[in-house]
């Protein structure tokens, strides 16, 4: 009996294996079908960016018609914007879309990145508890409505992780003027990712600031609002930046400037001013002025 | 190597953050293992000397639930202790406290399953002494216990280290929250997500000499009894 379940069990797995197999032959064929035998030497682009631009879909929603028409796979690595530009450093990325202006102009004068090129933007967003206790809806821009904040002694959820998102508050809160999370504990450090921070947000009727897309995704999950946009110092600009083959080896330059021309041209501008609206109504991301 | 240069300075400055981390690490572990113990080594003890009905079916499940995704566990803590849920009214949600429950869940299974297998390989002679001796119950299985300690030992250990290494399930339920629930394991997971990867390593390598401490003392106390 233990015999024939053991090699029911093997020939269970041989057969997975070879059906995996299979399938792989086959998408390679239906590619090849579509590409019409173009399919580039170098055919993987590793592109690392922020949680933003993935986790709330953008980028799920662009490659695949970019991989279709080209034959490249990008191989997406998100997380916060810190750690995507280190990855690059290390050399394992051929390109960045991140949105931290400072940071990608050090990445260029350390000689790591190409040139920034600023494509798109959003706003960042003030969400918080329903009954809105600190009373910031009416504010005009995210620093009253945070010093509105701080006042009241309303709880605020900070991402504290070195992110784009973590240093435009810092921006906001002013130079040295940011709350110190040992001694001001309505102010909560989170060092974690956005999804996380809303939820804890909701969690602690705390007030939270965060990129439009993310917070639109997650709505209905949570117990908060969208209480102030739009103020000039909540602009969010993303950025391509391409890596410098001449300082990081084994880069895929020719992959990287494919996708740079991609996302940059006519067909990816409409699909990023599109999107969006079938879910939401509103577009995510509006593109800058060439 | 820059790490390890990284990780003395680190402690030898005597950073007021990093000290208050230790602590709640500290404290964090040192609670989830002495509740997982007390309640794993008696349930273990008792898993280990007695033959009932469903014992092949419990042992499998206890097994089943050593090999719990950390994950998992913080899911199921959270969703018990998130706002609307059952135990929302404790306000425990983000607390060193509500840490420790995740962990106790995640580690008893561990201490059940460790300890009854030692029990069950080293009890017979033990209960034959004790049934000679006409001995209670109770204290037959309180002699299992203290008779099989230098390997229960062991357990008391694995149980701690898994509580002092372990991210996924005080992440969910503690928040990583600066000054309050953030640890060894979550501060290292910050470090990554941010790039300071050698940072990072630099406090793995703190907690894997704090790791060291704890064992090396816990040894030394054992083996004093000892003699």
């Amino acid at each position: 009996m233990k015999k024939v379940l053991a090699i029911l069990l093997v020939a269970v797995m041989l057969f997975s294996f070879a059906a995996c197999g299979s399938n792989k032959n086959e998408t390679t064929a239906a590619s090849g079908e579509t590409t019409a035998a173009t399919t580039p030497e170098n055919a993987v682009i590793r592109l690392s960016t922020t949680t933003s631009v993935n986790d709330s879909g953008l980028l799920p929603y662009l490659l695949p018609t970019f991989e279709k028409e080209t034959g490249y796979k990008v191989e997406v690595q998100s997380a916060g914007t810190g750690a995507a530009i280190q990855k690059a450093e290390d050399g394992n990325a051929d390109l960045i879309l991140v949105h931290a202006k400072q940071s990608e102009e050090e990445f260029i004068e350390k000689g790591f990145g190409v040139e920034r090129l600023p494509f798109m933007y959003n706003y960042f967003v003030i969400v918080g508890p329903k009954n809105d206790p600190a009373g910031i809806k009416d504010c005009k821009d995210a620093a009253s409505a945070f010093a509105k904040i701080q006042a009241s002694g309303s709880s605020f959820v900070s991402r504290g992780d070195d992110s784009g998102t973590h240093k435009a508050e810092l921006k906001i809160w002013g130079e040295g003027k940011a709350p110190d999370a040992s001694k001001d504990k309505w102010y909560v450090s989170a060092g974690k990712g956005m999804g996380d921070c809303l939820n804890m947000a909701s969690e602690m009727n705390a007030y939270c600031l965060t990129d439009k897309a993310t917070f639109l995704s997650m709505q209905k999950d949570l117990n908060l609002d969208l209480l102030l946009e739009k103020g000039e110092d909540m602009k969010n600009t993303y950025s391509l930046i391409a890596v410098n083959p001449e300082k990081v080896d084994g880069v895929n330059t020719e992959g990287a400037k494919a996708l740079i021309d991609w996302m940059l041209g006519d067909e990816a501008s409409k699909l990023i001013a599109d999107y969006g609206q079938e879910e939401y109504g509103v577009s995510l991301f509006t593109l800058l002025e060439k | 190597m820059d790490s390890i240069r990284q990780a003395f300075e680190l402690l030898f400055s005597f950073d007021k953050e990093l000290w208050q981390i230790i602590g709640v690490t500290m404290r964090m572990s040192f609670f989830s293992t002495t509740i997982s113990c007390l309640i794993g080594l008696p349930l273990g003890a008792l898993l280990g000397t007695k033959q009932f009905k469903a014992k092949s079916f419990i042992k499998k499940t206890v097994h089943t639930l050593m090999g719990l995704p950390p994950v998992v566990a913080g899911l199921l803590v959270y969703t018990l202790f998130t706002h609307y849920g059952p135990f929302g009214k404790l306000n425990l949600l983000f607390t060193v406290e509500v840490m420790v429950i995740a962990q106790v869940v995640l580690i008893t299974p561990i201490v059940i399953g460790l300890s009854s297998s030692f029990i069950e390989g080293s009890s017979k002679p033990v209960i034959e002494t004790a049934r000679g001796l006409r001995l209670s119950k109770s204290k037959t299985l309180f002699l299992c216990i203290s008779e099989g300690r230098t390997s229960l030992f062991s357990v008391v250990l694995s149980a701690f280290g898994r509580s002092i290494a372990e991210v996924g399930a005080v992440s969910i339920v503690g928040g990583n929250i600066q000054w309050k629930t953030r640890v060894m394991t979550t501060a290292i997971m910050l470090e990554t997500n941010k790039g300071k990867f050698s940072f990072a390593l630099a406090l793995g390598i703190i907690l894997l000499l704090i790791a060291f401490i704890v064992n090396a003392l816990a040894s030394f106390i054992v083996k004093d009894k000892k003699a």
